[in-house]
């Protein structure tokens, strides 16, 4: 954000606040970072952006653009409601570990033990329910809490002890996937019943147009309204704020998403459910870490933790915390996968599982460094990881090249981060 | 020179001091009148007592302070008085203590003998947060600011403003303006992060920030370090700033240049012991430099011990 002042000129505004007005204009330093008013200033402030490495998502929305233009080249099924509306539910597994992956990143610490506590969650609820006959309920909570239990473990050693959060998950990887083999016992493979909750969570579907459309008109309206009174508060209040114009653009921008997304959704079997708890989750989260005092910490921790200490935050706690809500998101994510293939079996948590979690997380745009990230970056980067790997499939090309592909494209993203941290640096925004 | 008007309000309390041997006199005018050349030079643990001309209670005083880290000692019966509205530069060599001293005061190094006055009264300065409370802000030569975050979310980390269990990010700017004009600080935006902030910006920054607790004693480790001619001079001006609002201010400083230009007095340690206290005005920067550098067999300190020592028979 820069200095501008606030381009609707309410006269009445100016007469309650003349000192504020008066300050905003004082605070004006004639260097730099002056935007003009209007659409034109906000274009001017992206190129500026833009010059200074400040990328955002845009390299990766630009990647997914090109990815999905060479697939639809290659196959015409690709861009179809059916493919994109599996992708959509088979995205959200791994994508939930990438949230919680986001949270450690922001830390500038990894959490390598999430593919195997995903397997734990899912091995958990089936072994309670199925097994145990527990009510489903209270094993899906309980498999959660697993998660959550198991990540502030992790967090304590890290936070309190000192063990290297990468040597503590490293354990945790094995630890919890030799729980998981023996919670799971001889048979190896407990099938999910398959109108049961967890077998819902991939495969309902609210089949009534209404709910998507729905849905894409209250997400814009609350997103506008929210954006708009919040300006009209800052006005208030004298500060500056966004000229009405980007206010409107970015409503427009994300209205004409959300029905896109609507109107593919419902082209196919609906609205899936996978997809709302998803959308829920990444609004919830980035709530948590943009607007909340705890959300302040941890990104406070990932830029020095040393002017947190001093600034009087409890390091430990929001250490382990962080940690505990990695597991909490790696269990979650853990449930969907065993959703989608309706069991928990031995394989889960396994192969491609963590690294294609914190891939999506990186290549979203979650800085590795610590302290720049937003969750929103878990969908945009699992949405290209899962479009690779559907896109793969359609071709029939087997997982050997998946992985290549997959590595090659987390490597060029790694690449585009190192690359626009030093352009930051020198702009001065490192 | 101090401000006579200094908010003290703590006047009265002077009496009932439990170490002050000697009245203090009152009227604010009289130091003015008289300016002292040299307020103390003595061996160490005297020097408060003899001191004659006090306006009003200082916010904070040291008696007769040591402190020691196993084998050394660090510092030995050191006497410091601050008022407010008054700059005292806390000057010495390396190793001469500033550091401990300052550090004690912040509460990070609890004092091993001798008593902590804040406002005339003796208290227990034993955690950062017994300083903070008193209303003690110390600002440390790493800055302790987090590159990522920015200037408005800086200068409310860990006291941020909520509304509703939400961040107040609009009241919080509003404040941070007000607080960033009111010391005239230059910034290109409160809404930057602080890596995009000059070394300068992001000291008068680190200022700032003490600054949000209304804290009626400031503490600045080195606060010129480091820094360019022109973003010195900033810094120098914020000083200034803070002693023209009532604030009491301990400066720690290599720099003479400095010292002489914005403070009020001159504390000098040297080997974790008082070394004179001096008017910045009516002393030369020579004569500074002799009591940092141990070269006190010079006129300032002759003069001073004969004319002790009539007043202590």
């Amino acid at each position: 954000m820069s200095i501008d002042k606030t381009s609707t000129p309410p006269e009445d505004n100016v007469v309650e606040n003349p000192e504020a007005a008066r300050g905003s204009d004082v605070a004006v330093d004639p260097r730099l970072l002056v935007r003009e008013q209007g659409l034109a200033g906000y274009v001017t402030e992206f190129k500026r952006k833009i010059k200074a490495g400040d990328l955002g998502s845009m390299p990766v929305v630009i990647g997914l653009v090109i990815i999905w233009i060479i697939f639809q080249s290659l196959n015409s099924n690709f861009l179809t409601a059916g493919n994109l509306s599996d992708i959509s539910v088979a995205m959200v597994g791994t994508g939930m570990i990438a949230v919680g992956i986001v949270f450690v990143l922001l830390l500038g610490e990894i959490d390598l033990s999430v593919g195997s506590l995903s397997g734990v969650a899912g091995a958990t609820f089936a072994v309670l329910n199925i097994t145990h006959g527990m009510n489903e309920v209270l094993a899906f909570v309980l498999a959660i809490l697993t998660g959550t239990v198991a990540g502030a473990i992790q967090g304590f050693f890290f936070a309190k002890i000192g063990v290297p959060a990468f040597a503590v998950t490293l354990a945790g990887l094995l630890f919890w996937n030799g729980f998981m083999l023996k919670i799971l016992g001889d048979n190896g493979t407990i099938n999910l019943n398959s109108d049961g909750l967890v077998a819902k969570l991939t495969s309902y579907y609210f089949s009534d147009v209404a709910a998507a459309y729905g849905l894409a008109v209250a997400v814009t309206v609350l997103y506008f309204l929210s954006a708009f009174f919040g300006n009209k508060r800052r006005e208030a209040a004298g500060v500056p704020s966004k000229p009405l114009s980007e206010t409107i653009l970015r409503t427009v921008l994300l209205a004409v998403v959300s029905f896109a997304v609507a109107i593919v959704f419902n082209q196919y079997k609906g609205l899936p459910l996978a997809v709302v708890i998803f959308v829920g989750v990444l609004v919830i989260t980035d709530f948590v870490l943009r607007r909340t005092a705890y959300g302040r910490k941890v990104f406070a921790l990932g830029g020095s933790v040393e002017a947190s200490r001093r600034a009087g935050i409890n390091v430990d706690m929001v250490r382990i915390s962080v940690f505990a809500i990695s597991g909490t998101f790696a269990a979650l994510g853990g449930l969907f996968i065993a959703s989608k293939i309706a069991s928990a079996n031995q394989g889960a948590g396994g192969g491609d599982l963590l690294m294609n979690a914190i891939a999506a997380a990186v290549i979203g745009g979650t800085s590795l460094f610590g302290g720049r990230g937003r969750t929103w970056n878990a969908l945009l980067g699992v949405l290209v990881i899962v479009s690779i790997q559907y896109g793969l499939a359609l071709e029939g090309i087997a997982s050997p090249v998946q992985y290549m592909i997959t590595g090659g494209v987390l490597l060029a993203t790694v690449v585009i981060d190192a690359v626009t941290r030093k352009t930051q640096k020198t702009a001065g925004r490192a | 020179m101090n401000s006579p008007g200094g908010n003290t309000p703590a006047h009265k309390a002077s009496a009932g001091a439990p170490r002050i041997t000697q009245p203090r006199k009152l009227e604010a005018g009289r130091r003015s009148e008289h300016p002292p050349k040299l307020l103390h030079n003595l061996p160490p643990g005297q020097a408060a007592k003899e001191m004659v001309h006090v306006s009003a209670t200082p916010v904070l005083a040291l008696r007769g302070v040591s402190k020691r880290f196993g084998a050394v000692q660090a510092l030995t019966d050191v006497e410091l008085e601050v008022h407010a509205g008054e700059v005292v530069a806390l000057v010495g060599d390396n190793g001469a203590g500033k550091s401990t001293l300052v550090k004690t005061i912040a509460g990070v190094h609890p004092i091993d003998e001798g008593v902590i006055e804040w406002e005339g009264k003796a208290v227990q300065v034993n955690k950062p947060h017994d300083a903070q409370n008193l209303g003690i802000a110390t600002v440390y030569q790493d800055l302790a600011l987090c590159d990522n975050i920015d200037v408005v979310g800086n200068l409310y980390l860990g006291r941020e403003v909520r509304r509703r269990g939400v961040l107040d990010e609009v009241e919080m700017e509003r404040r941070s303006r007000e607080l960033l004009d009111q010391l005239s600080i230059r910034i290109p935006s409160v809404r930057i992060p602080i890596a995009s902030l000059s070394g300068g910006q992001r000291q008068t920054v680190a200022i700032a920030r003490s600054m949000l607790g209304e804290p009626k004693l400031v503490i600045l480790d080195e606060p010129t370090a480091a820094l360019g001619v022109e973003q010195t001079a900033q810094v120098l001006d914020l000083v200034e700033r803070l002693r023209e609002r009532g604030h009491a201010v301990i400066l720690i400083s290599h720099n003479m240049a400095d010292v002489k230009a914005v403070a009020d007095k001159v504390a000098v340690l040297r080997l974790g012991r008082n070394n004179g206290v001096f008017e910045v005005k009516s002393t030369s920067q020579e004569e500074i430099i002799s009591a940092i550098t141990g070269a006190t067999d010079n006129a300032v300190t002759r003069r001073a011990a004969r004319t002790n020592g009539e007043i202590k028979k």
